[in-house]
């Protein structure tokens, strides 16, 4: 990946215009227009089942859109694996790691981007693991030791680590912080503050609305696989949630009425 | 590591892990490591110590070095085999037609060499090629269709036995001669004493110059390394076993070329298995296909890989095994091939349950097989009780594989 590549802030790093997405009868996705730029972290909010994962694992080229355009730096592309994906710099982070549990640390950072494919550069591989964990702040024992045996929030680490190993333009993150506890969710939400500072675009996906407003400067909602509506960190709880269950009036609303009414009384 | 009060190595700043240093470090470690149930090679030695122990106790001929050698003669050809099935187990597939694929092999270097005519490189040439043949298509199978390596091998099994019988057609069954050099490379042909001396001091020489090579490397990195005592005392040690090893053996007729061979090919797959990319791609394809997918890695192409790897070195086994009995005939790869050769890969440490595993297991699985094999032969046991007797170490060795796991699932290492 050449420097001169590397775009200016706000430039349009991911445009999706139309994009659909089926399984057989379902309709995960439906005609999802989507905009990321550089130096900017969009949180891509919505109900379980509206379609977020879909979309992120399309981006991540692992499932192929069934209708609609992606341009990437300007140009039309065509997920059509992982791989291409990763080599035109978008990383992402899975829900379930997708991580090697067989494998140690520096074996799952690297793993499909090893340094000198025919002799394999440990110690380089070793030492690039360490900067990288430092630069995280990460608490990892040791790099030589099988990823089963690390806890679920250093394999959060592992994992955001990796995603950040070939310098991506973009970075998805899938829930990253519900496995993690206090400190590691905020040194998480700190690392993706820092991913934006170096001019990367971010996609962040989670349920933790605190989160969201901590760090997105966009909120795309979705539901039921469509668009549905842009906000801000400064949109009232309210809208935000009304977009993402479809109604002002829904569960949230009316629970809220209700614990108002019994204090009233 | 040194005295002078500089940062801590990249690799020793967290105060909570311990660090073994030294001979006794390094034994504490590995004691620590087969408690969790990290047991790697430990069963096999334990089992081969068992066996001589037990052989030679009731029959002293056992350990005569002339019979080494014929066991080392017999493990050469199973043990290829055996090395492409540690490919496919660590991906956590299995290629139950290995023994048919060996058997072809045998014949149709039998058919094309001697009815045929061909001369021998290009009938050899011609079996390896179909051993690849067939794994492509078990790999094509397996990515195209997601049809499991149980089911397409097994029926595999009966397709190659079939194909074998039609070339060797009615007589069913061809000699080779004697005098040729494939015939003398299996039966005959040993290394001379000053070579094999030689090469016993090899592996040592090597693991020393690697390890002091890849210590200073680690030191400029400022990373923590293995101290310079327990690579000796490990090289040391190989070195006099090794020695007294081919010493021993020299006393007979020698180290046979073809268990040589098998040795070499051994060698070249861990190198493969453990400092390429390749290699990489291969446990983590086992570990979680759909990790390494996610990763960039071609997973249909590894796994074409390691089929094609198996079958061919099946073929290979074929070939080496025509070689040691002279003769191409219909009974070739049949019987207990298919299972000896599973069970030594198993036997040797590598999981059927995929991702772990290593080429030497190969090698150590063999020699146990081969060891029980020629020990029930010499008690003159029939064929009945030593099929039983094999079977029951086969589900022995596959039970403590499922305790390790179970274990170092239950310690953190799964």
């Amino acid at each position: 990946m050449a420097m001169a590549e590397e775009p200016q802030r706000g430039e349009p790093i991911l445009r999706l215009r139309g994009v659909s997405k089926q399984f057989g009868a379902v309709s995960a996705l439906t005609d999802i227009a989507l905009d990321v730029h550089a130096g900017e972290v969009v949180a891509l909010v919505g109900d379980n089942g509206a379609g977020k994962s879909t979309l992120v694992k399309v981006l991540a080229g692992v499932h192929q859109p069934t209708g609609g355009t992606i341009e990437f730096m300007g140009a039309p592309v065509s997920l059509d694996s992982p791989g291409e994906a990763l080599e035109l710099g978008i990383a992402t982070v899975f829900q379930d790691l997708a991580l090697c549990e067989n494998l140690d640390v520096v074996a799952n950072l690297f793993l499909g981007h090893e340094i000198s494919p025919w002799s394999l550069d440990e110690v380089q591989m070793e030492v690039r693991a360490w900067t990288l964990l430092k630069e995280l702040a990460a608490r990892i024992p040791s790099v030589r030791e099988p990823i089963a045996s690390l806890s679920g929030g250093q394999r959060q680490t592992v994992a955001i680590a990796r995603s950040l190993l070939l310098d991506p333009k973009i970075i998805m993150l899938d829930e990253p912080t519900a496995a993690l506890g206090v400190a590691q969710t905020a040194e998480v939400l700190n690392l993706i503050e820092r991913v934006r500072d170096r001019g990367h675009g971010v996609i962040l996906i989670s349920h933790n609305m605190e989160d969201v407003r901590a760090v997105a400067d966009r909120i795309v909602v979705l539901r039921l696989g469509r668009n549905n509506g842009v906000f801000t960190a400064e949109t009232s709880n309210e809208e935000l949630v009304a977009a993402i269950t479809g109604a002002s009036e829904n569960s949230v609303s009316r629970r809220r009425a209700r614990k108002l009414e019994e204090m009233d009384t | 590591m040194t005295d002078h009060k500089s940062a801590p190595a990249l690799d020793r700043s967290d105060s909570r892990v311990r660090h073994d240093e030294g001979i006794a470090g390094a034994i504490r470690g590995f004691i620590d490591r087969v408690r969790s149930g990290d047991i790697g090679m430990l069963p096999v030695v334990v089992g081969l110590v068992l066996i001589t122990t037990v052989f030679s106790a009731i029959n002293p001929v056992f350990l005569a070095p002339n019979n080494l050698v014929n066991l080392l003669f017999d493990a050469a050809a199973v043990g290829c085999i055996s090395l492409g099935i540690v490919c496919v187990l660590l991906l956590g597939q299995i290629d139950l037609s290995v023994g048919s694929m060996s058997g072809l092999a045998s014949a149709i270097t039998g058919v094309l060499w001697m009815k045929a005519g061909l001369p021998l490189p290009m009938a050899i040439l011609a079996a390896l090629g179909a051993g690849a043949l067939m794994g492509l298509v078990y790999g094509m199978l397996l990515n195209r269709f997601g049809m499991p390596s149980f089911v397409s091998t097994l029926s595999g099994l009966l397709a190659l036995l079939g194909l074998q019988l039609y070339i060797l057609g009615p007589t069913g069954s061809i000699n080779l001669p004697y005098a040729s050099p494939l015939v003398r490379f299996g039966q005959i042909l040993v290394m001379p004493a000053w070579l094999s001396l030689l090469l016993a001091l090899v592996p040592g020489a090597l693991m020393i110059w690697l390890d002091l090579r890849n210590m200073r490397r680690r030191a400029a990195a400022n990373l923590s390394s293995p101290s310079l005592s327990v690579v000796l005392a490990k090289a040391g040690f190989l070195t006099v076993a090794l020695i007294v090893a081919v010493q021993y053996l020299n006393q007979g007729r020698g180290i046979p070329w073809m268990f040589g061979l098998f040795v070499a090919l051994v060698v070249a797959m861990n190198y493969a298995l453990t400092r390429t990319k390749w290699g990489r791609s291969m446990f983590a394809v086992g570990g979680n296909s759909e990790a390494a997918r996610r990763s960039g890695i071609n997973v249909n192409r590894i796994r074409l890989s390691a089929f094609m790897l198996c079958s061919t070195l099946a073929a290979l086994g074929g070939v080496l095994s025509a070689a040691r009995l002279a003769s191409s005939s219909q009974q070739a790869g049949a019987g207990d091939v298919n299972l000896n050769a599973i069970a030594a890969a198993v036997i040797g440490g590598t999981s059927l349950f995929g991702g772990r595993g290593s080429a030497w297991s190969a090698l150590l699985g063999i020699l146990v097989i081969q060891a029980i094999s020629n020990g029930l032969t010499l008690l003159n046991l029939s064929s009945s009780l030593r099929y039983m007797i094999t079977g029951g170490v086969l589900a022995i060795a596959v039970i403590v594989d499922s305790l390790a796991r179970q274990s170092r699932a239950s310690h953190g290492r799964a």
